[in-house]
């Protein structure tokens, strides 16, 4: 099943600077793992140390948060797109 | 090297201002070329986080998808983030850091009671490691000539 990922500005200098890239995968998790396969300079901003999807990181899969489907297990279809989309977020506080 | 002019520098010190003691927050849309990243609009977003408004900000997936649609039809990119340190210098947390990504320019104003202060600009370094510090050119608004 080919899904395309669409790379976020901010990222595309650890993927080739493309805008988004297409993988033959059957979960969101299959393909997330393609993706930082093929570029794993992108891993540690997508993922924390121990492989958990970092907290500010939110996968979409067309245009359906990942997290209220099966998250990484959320199968795919052909065609799908599967979105990076950071939430923003800081503080003054340590 | 980040220009921004300051007609925005102004709107960004206001903001902070105007939210203070809580923390203010938007996107920045601009050019990002050859010469530098210029800040050519502001996006304010709310504050998301109303557990610790007054340390912490949060803008969501949503906000960042309504801010990129906004540099979109304004033939802009989203460059970077803007948000205030109330009575805190205008230095990245770490929890800044964790939070963050490399490539944007992040914009922190200090308040010190109500009143904006320092203005830096920071990136993330593409280790992750630390923020390192960003120049930033104080511009004159177009349509001012400059004396």
């Amino acid at each position: 099943m080919a899904v395309k990922m669409e790379i976020p500005t901010a990222l595309r200098q650890f993927a080739g600077k493309q805008a988004s890239v297409e993988f033959n995968a059957a979960t969101v998790g299959e393909a997330l793992k393609q993706l930082t396969g093929t570029y794993a300079d992108l891993r540690k901003h997508l993922y924390t140390d121990d492989g958990r999807i970092r907290s500010f990181v939110n996968i979409y899969l067309n245009d359906e948060d990942i997290r209220y489907l099966q998250k990484e297990n959320t199968p795919t279809k052909d065609g799908d797109t599967i979105s990076i989309v950071p939430s923003i977020a800081g503080g003054a506080k340590i | 090297m980040l220009i921004i002019n300051s007609e925005i520098a102004q709107s960004i010190r206001g903001y902070g201002a105007r939210d203070y003691p809580n923390e203010t927050c938007g996107a920045m849309l601009g050019v990002d070329g050859a010469e530098g990243r210029e800040v050519r609009a502001l996006f304010p977003l709310t504050n998301r986080r109303d557990d610790s408004p007054r340390n912490r900000f949060s803008i969501t997936a949503e906000d960042f998808r309504a801010a990129e649609r906004a540099a979109k039809e304004q033939g802009l990119a989203l460059v970077g983030w803007y948000h205030s340190h109330p009575d805190h210098p205008a230095r990245p947390s770490e929890y800044d850091r964790e939070h963050a990504w490399p490539w944007y320019s992040y914009v922190i104003v200090s308040v010190a009671s109500g009143e904006p202060r320092d203005m830096t600009s920071w990136q993330l370094s593409d280790d992750r490691s630390a923020f390192q510090p960003e120049e930033i050119t104080w511009a004159v608004p177009p349509g001012m000539i400059k004396r």
